[in-house]
This record gives structure tokens, sequence and C-alpha cells, in this order.
């Protein structure tokens, strides 16, 4: 990778710029597998084009013969597009889409444990995909809602039929959604803060 | 027609046996593959969503990498954006940044993080600003 030096680098666009009282910030992982509509999400309710952080993760080569010390590596570069809203002047929320396998997860330190929630992004032609995510999630203790990317050609199952599949407690919300409308992924924000709202108010009632 | 079904994973009733040592020739450590942000120590805690603004303005000593955190710093910019901006590896920006918070060119605005009990304001104020979106 060749650094191009400070000044040919495009920064943010000036009505990009964050005002200078932000304080702080918080972030919601947006989670499923390959094609699934993450992207799109982030980008129908971002105030900023989306961006791309990268990681490259590196693996040993296998049967490498080590008498002669040499180590074949193979490297992966995985990426992670995100978006921006600003909330007030002082506090932005960040929303990242991530892939579902959690190997790429600790490449981005903090991803999962920092975030105030996630939503599970997933297509009803690739149900199964979306085990894997659920069952780690779970395992971490993350709440998160289940939002159905509703493909055109993808098979239209009731909600209740859904749960049943995914094995999900009644109390976690699922709704459909169109990923590339921007009211539409509002919504999914939407049902995940009410949720999480729901589930503060629970663990210390007013 | 009848979805797939999960099969729920039930979480392990006994600790995780300890890590067996990597087998030769399967799984090393990564190694370092970049040398941007000099001596290596230890990183700051660096988060994703720190914000980081810059507080000096380049050092004639300043590498090329510095100089441009510092001028993409002039407002409050998130680590990922700087990752993204800069074209640099997360890992990489922040052993960068750490060097730059030592030196005290930039300074950054913790993230607020989930917390056992969260924060009910807060919550309530991220749900009013996706209202107004």
């Amino acid at each position: 990778m060749d650094f191009k030096g400070s000044d040919t680098i495009p920064g943010p666009r000036s009505e990009d710029h964050l005002p200078h009282t932000a304080e702080a910030a918080v972030k919601i992982v947006i989670v499923g597998g390959f094609g699934v509509g993450k992207t799109t999400m982030v980008g129908s309710v971002s105030e900023i084009r989306p961006l791309t952080t990268e990681e490259t993760m590196t693996q040993a080569g296998i049967g490498v013969d080590d008498n002669f010390g040499s180590d074949t590596k193979t490297a992966t570069t995985v990426a992670m597009d995100f978006g921006r809203i600003s909330i007030t002047d002082q506090l932005v929320l960040y929303l990242f889409g991530t892939p579902g396998q959690e190997r790429f997860w600790f490449l981005w330190n903090g991803l999962f444990e920092g975030a105030l929630g996630a939503v599970v992004l997933i297509d009803t032609r690739r149900l199964e995909v979306s085990f894997d995510v659920i069952g780690r999630l779970e395992e971490r203790g993350v709440p998160f809602v289940v939002a159905v990317n509703s493909f055109p050609d993808a098979p239209r199952y009731p909600i209740a039929e859904l749960r049943t599949a995914l094995d999900l407690p009644e109390e976690i919300p699922i709704i459909e959604c169109d990923a590339r409308r921007r009211a539409s992924s509002k919504d999914v924000l939407m049902t995940l803060m009410r949720f999480l709202h729901a589930l503060a108010l629970a663990k210390a009632p007013a | 027609m009848t979805p797939p079904q999960r099969r729920r994973r039930f979480p392990k009733q006994e600790p995780p046996p300890p890590p067996q040592p990597a087998k030769e020739g399967v799984e090393k450590a990564p190694e370092r593959l970049y040398v941007v942000a000099g001596p290596d120590g230890e990183r700051a805690d660096i988060d994703l969503v720190t914000l980081i603004v810059a507080r000096a303005d380049p050092p004639a000593s300043a590498t090329p990498e510095q100089s441009a955190t510092l001028r993409l710093c002039a407002a409050p910019l998130s680590v990922a954006e700087l990752s993204a901006y800069l074209n640099l590896p997360f890992s990489v920006v922040t052993v960068l940044l750490t060097d730059m918070l030592t030196a005290e060119l930039v300074q950054a605005r913790a993230p607020i993080v989930r917390q056992a009990l969260p924060d009910r304001s807060l919550l309530e104020a991220v749900m009013h600003g996706l209202q107004r979106l």
C-alpha cells in the first residue's frame, strides 16, 4: 500500500465536517451475510456517502516445510462500510455494516462490545446464513432486532413462522424492511432503539 | 413452504479448555505488516468511533501520515473516518494515533459504550435524533 502523502488525500467535504461541539459518538452494528443489503441500509440513512474501513488478516500457509523456515502467508483484506447520523451538536451515531463471520469481528477492536445494539439483516432466500450470527450475538449478550430485507423474488414467510425458524423469543422484534428506502431503514433503527429502551426500563424501573 | 430451522447453539456448561499451543506451521500470530507509526509500544484505547481532534500544527518532524491526520482532524473526526480517508487499516491508524496522543498532537474524545445499565437519556436522545431523519 502506498501512502500518497498528506496533500493528495481527499478529506471530508466541507458539509461533511462534524461541528466542533461534537463530544461523543455511539455505534450500531448491522450484521448479515454477503449481499444481504447492509451497505444499502447504511447508505439509505447516512448523512455522508458510506465510507469503508479495511483491515488485513494474515494466516500462515498450511503444509509448509518448517525445516526451511519458509512461511507462506496469505493476506485477506476485510472491508466494513459505515455511515453517520448526527444526533445533536454533541452526539453522533455511526452505523457499521459487518460480515457475519465472527473471525472478522475481532479485527476491529470492540466492534460489538461498545455498540448500543445490532440489527441482523436477513434474506429469506438464504435464511440459514443468519443462524450462526444470531447464535453469536446471543452468546455475547449483544441486544439485537431482526430485519427481513424484502427482495422481490424472495419467499415471504409470516413473521410467526420466521420467529419459529429462527428460534427467537417473543420479545425480540422481527420486522420487514426495504433497505433501499430511507423511511424503512429508519423504522428498523427506531425498532432497535425502542427495544433497547424497553430493556433499559426493565433493568432499572423508573 | 417452510423456512429452514435454526438449531440453537447451547452454551457450554464447562469453561472452555485452555488454549492449545499453536500447531507448528498451521497457525501463527499475525505479523505486523506496517511500520507507519514508529517504535512499537502500548496502544491507546482507541475505538472505531473515538473522535479525534487536532490540537497542534504539524511539527517540522511530522511524518506525511501525521500531517494528513492533523489536516483531516481540524474538525472532530472518528477513527473509522480517518481510516477511510487515509486509506490505512484500522490497526495502523490506532498505532499512528497512539503516538500522536503521546506527543499531544491530537486529542481523543472517548465514545460512549454500552454499559450493563444503559443510560436511558442517551437512548432517548438517539431516538429523538432518528425521528428527525
